[in-house]
């Protein structure tokens, strides 16, 4: 890829809402970005591979669960830092922000919300330094949209559970330490279970021909007979309630991660459109190059002021899943539909590595199918608003 | 090791430039400050490993309102020990060096650390004028520092080569380009910064010695302009008459 040369877009003043730490926080998380992954970003899509190297780092600025207490290892930070950090790494790539999110919204969070003291201080402290890294296991072969119905459960043999099954598009999972595994126990409850690399019948083979999210490692979780501490199950919360309120916490940082791919594309598409000449101007004084540019920056816009009011909820803890899934759902169609403008403002050039636009496009693809597709948050609203359910 | 770093904030590189008050203000209106490169990237990281590796404490100072507070935060995420900011406006460079100077008189710094110049003002006064004012040798545009006992080795670039200069401690410095490497503030040096201490003091007595009469922009870009190799007297005709170089 060429120099980064991304420029950030503020067209409602909405920096004047943030608090100068906020600033700061999302400063350096943008600078860490520029410096250290967008140089080699393509190289890792390309080859389908995620930089391990970049753990430690990613960490350092906030990427792992920044709002976990301190006393765990993370930095107690506010909804509005983790969101904005979300948005700076997805700026980049999403499968970044994807790996980002994982460990903090779908492993850490909750083993901070449902686990018990002891797991808490042995995990979590690893888990905010990167030290340790995790994945989540929801999804399986036949349910995706309909999680309830998985197949994944144990029994009990003692001091132990003996874990059979198979989840499938696990984000994480070939490098993963430890497994946030969701399956049903004997009476066909879903319960949250640590599962941690190294136990005998678990395996976590990895998924190949991906076309999107490439830079992130997906795999499968397998678990043949998986012999389990009782004590490595999550106390404190059961029923697929648990893992949804831990998608609740990963759908509000795509919802910033999705403005953060956006504004990237936004900003390509701005300055490409003001250096490409074609019929002996640049491109971008043509009126169809300017609505195309004029209706993004609208749609960002939109999308900012929706998710900042969105992080305030959360703040105090008044967002509820309707409205997350409402934004979620909002920003990364729109973040989609400004990819693929973008996109096409870049002629042919916009096919190329060389610019970033078309990965976000690929990237986004995944981004609005998983932690719930597309049509599936719609559903959501529209229990909501109506009070009938329309899923089956 | 007592280190003292100055601080100073500067427009980001992409804000608009406009002035007010019949173009003899700068027109902070939606501009974006940041640490000025030169004082953060270099001196103020060159510090933090000298203390880091011989111990003591590095101390920045500012002159400027409330508003200077969010790059003074930043110098302590970065990893300054505490911060001072001299609660004036920055005027003329005099009175910058002097605020500077004053504050630092009972202090006993070992070194006084600027950056070469802010990419502002560009007046890279502010090291020379401290110097004088606290009577320590001054070297300008260092590139490289070491300290061993009570003696810095300093490089600066001259013509087609390299300068270095022995000088015994204190000392006030420019830094440039070189002296260090930028350091992303992590999120550990963030939440730290928020209880180190920032102690604000009021400003010393001194007269602006100078004042601005105008400021102007440079002239709009234009394009490249082609002009036939058959036909030089234009080209010198435009050289002479239009960019007035020849
Ligand atoms: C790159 C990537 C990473 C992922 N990472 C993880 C992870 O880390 N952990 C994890 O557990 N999962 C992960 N997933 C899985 C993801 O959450 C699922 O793919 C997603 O929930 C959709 O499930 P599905 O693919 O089985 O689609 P399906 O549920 O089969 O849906 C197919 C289509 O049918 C539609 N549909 C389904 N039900 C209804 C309905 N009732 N009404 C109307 N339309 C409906 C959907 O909207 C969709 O368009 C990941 C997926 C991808 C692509």
């Amino acid at each position: 890829m060429s120099k980064d040369q991304y420029q950030a877009h503020d067209y409602f003043l909405m920096d004047e809402m943030l608090t100068d730490e906020h600033k700061l926080i999302r400063d350096s998380a943008r600078a860490w970005v520029k410096k250290e992954v967008s140089p080699i970003i393509e190289d890792y899509y390309e080859r389908a591979e995620f930089p391990n190297q970049i753990l430690d780092g990613l960490a350092s600025i906030g990427g792992f669960g920044p709002y976990i207490p301190e006393e765990y290892g993370g930095a107690g930070l506010d909804q509005i830092s983790y969101g904005l950090i979300m948005q700076e790494l997805e700026r980049c790539d999403s499968g970044l922000r994807s790996t980002s999110s994982v460990q903090s919204s779908l492993v850490m969070y909750p083993i901070w919300k449902f686990g018990n003291e002891t797991q808490k201080k042995k995990y979590l402290p690893k888990l905010a330094s990167g030290e340790m890294i995790g994945c989540f296991g929801l999804t399986e072969p036949d349910f995706g949209s309909n999680p309830g119905g998985m197949i994944t459960n144990f029994t009990e043999d003692g001091d132990h559970l003996i874990l059979n099954g198979a989840k499938m598009w696990i984000s994480n999972a070939p490098f993963a330490d430890i497994a946030v595994v969701w399956a049903k126990d004997p009476n066909n409850r879903i319960k949250g279970v640590i599962v941690e690399r190294g136990m005998e019948g678990f395996e976590t083979p990895e998924m190949h021909g991906k076309h999107s999210l490439r830079a992130s490692s997906t795999g499968e979780l397998i678990f043949n007979n998986v012999r389990v501490p009782k004590e490595n199950i999550l106390p404190n919360k059961d029923g697929l309630g648990a893992p949804l309120s831990c998608l609740d916490s990963a759908r509000y940082g795509i919802a910033w991660g999705a403005i953060g791919a956006a504004m990237d594309c936004y900003d390509s598409a701005l300055r490409y459109s003001k250096e490409r000449i074609q019929f002996g101007k640049p491109i971008a004084s043509f009126q169809l190059i300017q609505k195309k540019l004029a209706e993004m920056i609208t749609e960002i816009s939109k999308a900012q002021l929706l998710t900042f009011r969105l992080g305030q909820l959360k703040n105090e803890d008044r967002a509820t899943s309707a409205q997350i899934s409402m934004a979620k759902r909002n920003n990364v169609d729109m973040a989609l539909k400004v990819a693929r403008e973008a996109r096409q403002i870049h002629g042919a050039m916009g096919i190329m590595n060389e610019y970033s636009v078309m990965r976000h496009m690929a990237n986004l693809e995944s981004v609005i199918t998983y932690e719930g597709t597309h049509d599936i948050h719609l559903l959501i609203t529209g229990l909501d608003i109506t009070g009938i359910q329309a899923f089956n | 090791m007592k280190i003292l770093v100055c601080i100073s904030k500067v427009p980001d590189t992409t804000s608009k430039i406009n002035f007010t008050d019949n173009d003899t203000k700068f027109d902070e209106n939606g501009v974006q400050y940041i640490v000025n490169p030169y004082d953060e990237w270099y001196a103020l990281v060159r510090a933090l490993e000298l203390i880091e590796s011989n111990g003591g404490t590095v101390t920045t100072i500012t002159i400027g309102s409330s508003k200077d507070d969010p790059t003074i935060r930043k110098a302590l995420a970065i990893g300054a020990n505490d911060a001072v900011r001299i609660d004036a406006e920055p005027t003329d460079s005099f009175f910058v060096s002097k605020q500077i100077a004053e504050y630092a008189k009972n202090e006993n710094y070992d070194i006084i650390m600027t950056g070469k110049e802010t990419i502002d003002y560009n007046g890279a006064q502010v090291g020379a004028m401290i110097s004088e004012l606290v009577d320590m040798p001054f070297v300008s545009l260092a590139t490289k520092l070491d300290v061993e006992g009570t003696k810095a080795t300093l490089e600066r670039d001259v013509q087609a080569g390299v300068e270095v200069v022995e000088v015994e401690l204190p000392i006030v410095l420019s830094a440039a380009k070189g002296m260090a490497e930028q350091r992303i503030p992590n999120m550990r040096g963030i939440m730290a910064a928020r209880s180190k201490p920032l102690k604000v003091v009021p400003p010393f007595e001194q007269k602006e010695l100078t004042t601005v009469v105008k400021f102007e922009l440079p002239n709009p870009k234009t394009g490249c302009k082609y002009i036939d190799p058959e036909n030089m007297d234009e080209l010198v005709e435009l050289l002479h008459n239009e960019s007035k170089v020849i």
